[in-house]
């Protein structure tokens, strides 16, 4: 994460990264950032989960260039073999389908997710969070009220009545995740903003004459966003547990879509006698929120040393 | 609640001073406002869906007349409003509708089903926490070494896995490889039946109806669905533990116990867990909660005739009623257990009784 600026390095970009009299607020963050890089660098586990999530990135991205088959081009003389047959490192499925292939493009489809979600949800949370927070009085109580309420219900069932009502699909998937994730968040910039509203330097800026929708959004919310962020890389795990959960019960994205949830729910009926059909794309969703939560975990530790213990 | 300066001081006093009644009356509130926000919810969801309810009804050949006539019996020609006092006004009577799929009234068939979720997560939550409790204490003991480790892997891998794939697999090795449990489903097909219905929980009612052979039968059954949703509870349980553990574990009575001589396992197991004990309560009562969420996608894989089952289906089917009727009774029991791990929390710690909040 090296990053290059207009200031010229005076002895290497490493004295310029470290330097502990920085020249200007780029240099500032700059140094900062690298800082919190070398605390998250030195946690093996981390770096282990970085790797699977650059790898499911790259494997999104380069999917048509490194699948081996077209992953919905069907050969039913091929159907059911088991993984390591020749050209089919994963096997096929009952239509014939290589599974890798499946799966590097399924990888497409959870990226997919994960981003549309990441940049609905903790924004809604974090623009209710901290407006509450901020303003106090009946808001505060109207909004934190509402929040609780979406708490109220376990996330996966009010999840399905979403997606009921709206129908089947990815982007209703995504959308009933959004809706029913945002609230921890909101929790956190309040909590956040309840502690930042009353310091010197918010006076010192509403002094000056800052109106509060400023105030919210160039001073208090920036702060309220290392927590934030910290706990979306947690819940990413969970976002594609619920994902993938959706599309095993036919409601997420659907056929011929290459989508984990979906191929694992088809894998079922063959499960006693082709197993990797189920077993494989099960793997994948496991590796992958194993990676968010290992990345999660070490971030914590890195930006909030407070937090985890 | 946010009030400035010495009124809210004086207001707090006031407040602490007449607790009990005060507070529950306040509790009830706030739980009414949930209760309410929570219908206001599922109403919402019941009016953007796509799917007119009256053609449901009557069937997409009915003349406009009876479309109408239908459409106003059932109060669908009101304002918006007034539809949403008398939706709380049947629901507040138990009255969900009538399910599509069944053609029975909605409430029966969760009064049916919910005895079976609930049979699941029991099962669950004592797994969860017999393995788990312990765990977690083991990795406080032993932190930063190897136990703890292990026990935090246990857990990461817990919050990793999909619930429905470790089902599938434990499916295809326990049932399918081993064949050490029995299948899907409750019970074997021929046992079906023949249990009279006292509770709903096959494993009781079979014991009151002296009739061991089902007993075996119905635990066979349960054991695989009840690890796989216990797991995840045993996840949360084992962190919540271990964090709570290291607490006491660096408070001194722990060395004023080790002074006086007791063993390491009585200062560990009994001084130490015993005040754990309080916390730990809520967690579970919160565990259990959770599991309801995790029983939904558990009781597909195990064909489990559940609440999650119930919905699920119903959900293919298009059968609205039934799926809002069961998001409403699955959100009032989470609302309802999480009430009820705030309550033990209150009767258990004497310090948040006197305390205010």
């Amino acid at each position: 994460m090296s990053s290059a600026s207009n200031h010229t390095p005076p002895s290497g970009l490493a004295a310029w990264l470290t330097s502990e009299t920085p020249h200007s607020r780029g240099h500032a963050k700059c140094v900062q950032l690298y800082l919190g890089w070398l605390s998250l660098a030195r946690n093996p586990l981390a770096m282990l989960g970085l790797a699977i999530v650059l790898i499911l990135i790259a494997a999104a991205l380069l999917a048509p260039w490194i699948a081996p088959y077209d992953p919905i081009s069907q050969d039913l003389h091929r159907r059911l073999l088991p993984p390591g047959t020749d050209g089919n490192l994963l096997g096929t499925d009952e239509l014939g389908r290589d599974i890798l292939s499946r799966l590097l493009y399924g990888s497409r489809i959870t990226l997919y997710v994960v981003a549309l979600v990441v940049v609905t949800a903790p924004v809604a949370g974090l623009i209710v969070g901290t407006v509450a927070g901020y303003a106090g009085g009946w808001l505060d109580v109207v909004l934190m009220r509402l929040t609780d309420i979406f708490l109220a219900f376990p996330r996966l069932v009010l999840a399905l009545a979403f997606v009921a009502a709206l129908g089947p699909g990815i982007e209703n998937a995504v959308l009933a995740i959004a809706l029913t994730s945002w609230p921890p968040y909101a929790r956190i910039a309040r909590a956040e903003t309840l502690t930042i509203r009353n310091s010197d330097f918010i006076s010192a800026i509403r002094l000056q004459g800052a109106t509060a929708p400023r105030i919210v959004i160039g001073h208090v919310m920036p702060l309220c966003l290392s927590s934030v962020i910290v706990r979306v890389t947690l819940d990413m795990a969970g976002i594609i547990l619920t994902a993938a959960g959706l599309g095993f019960l036919g409601l997420g994205a659907q056929p011929p879509q290459p989508e984990w949830g979906a191929m694992i729910s088809t894998g079922r009926m063959f499960i006693l006698d082709q197993w990797w059909v189920a077993a494989m794309p099960g793997l994948a969703i496991f590796t992958v929120s194993l990676g968010f939560n290992l990345l999660g975990d070490g971030l914590r530790d890195a930006l909030d040393p407070r937090a985890g213990r | 609640m946010s009030l400035n300066g010495s009124t809210a001081r004086g207001r707090r006093a006031w407040l602490s001073s007449r607790s009990g009644a005060f507070k529950t009356a306040r509790l009830l509130l706030s739980l009414a406002v949930t209760m309410l926000g929570l219908l206001m919810i599922t109403f919402v969801i019941g009016r953007v869906m796509p799917i007119d309810p009256v053609l449901s009804v009557v069937g997409e050949r009915a003349s406009n007349e009876v479309y109408e006539a239908t459409r106003k019996a059932m109060g669908l020609d009101q304002p918006i409003i007034i539809q949403f006092f008398n939706y709380i006004r049947e629901v507040l009577t138990g009255n969900f509708g009538k399910s599509l799929l069944t053609s029975r009234p909605v409430i029966e068939d969760i009064a049916r089903v919910f005895p079976a979720t609930l049979e699941l997560a029991t099962v669950a939550t004592i797994l969860g926490v017999f393995f788990g409790v312990p765990a977690g204490v083991i990795a406080a003991v032993n932190q930063g070494r190897w136990p703890d480790q292990i026990v935090r892997l246990i857990g990461l891998f817990g919050y990793s896995m999909p619930i429905f794939w470790l089902g599938l697999m434990g499916l295809l090795i326990f049932y399918g490889k081993l064949d050490w449990v029995a299948g899907p489903g409750r019970l074997d097909i021929f046992f079906e039946g023949i249990v009279p219905q006292v509770t709903g929980v096959i494993l009781i009612d079979s014991l009151l109806a002296g009739e061991p052979e089902i007993f075996w039968n119905a635990l066979s059954h349960i054991i695989l669905p009840a690890s796989v949703l216990g797991y995840y509870s045993l996840a949360y349980i084992s962190r919540m533990t271990r964090s709570f553990m290291l607490e006491q574990l660096a408070q001194e009575y722990m060395t004023t116990a080790r002074v006086k001589g007791l063993s390491e396992l009585a200062v560990i197991w009994r001084h130490a867990l015993g005040n754990v004990m309080v916390p730990l309560v809520t967690v579970i009562a919160l565990s259990y909660a959770n599991l309801l969420e995790g029983s939904v996608l558990t009781e597909i894989v195990f064909a489990w005739p559940g609440i999650g089952f119930y919905i699920t289906n119903a959900l293919l089917a298009a059968d609205m009623n039934a799926v809002l009727g069961g998001t409403v009774v699955v959100g009032l029991v989470f609302v309802g257990l999480n009430l009820l791990s705030d309550l033990l929390y209150r009767v258990f710690d004497p310090r948040a009784r006197s305390g205010e909040e």
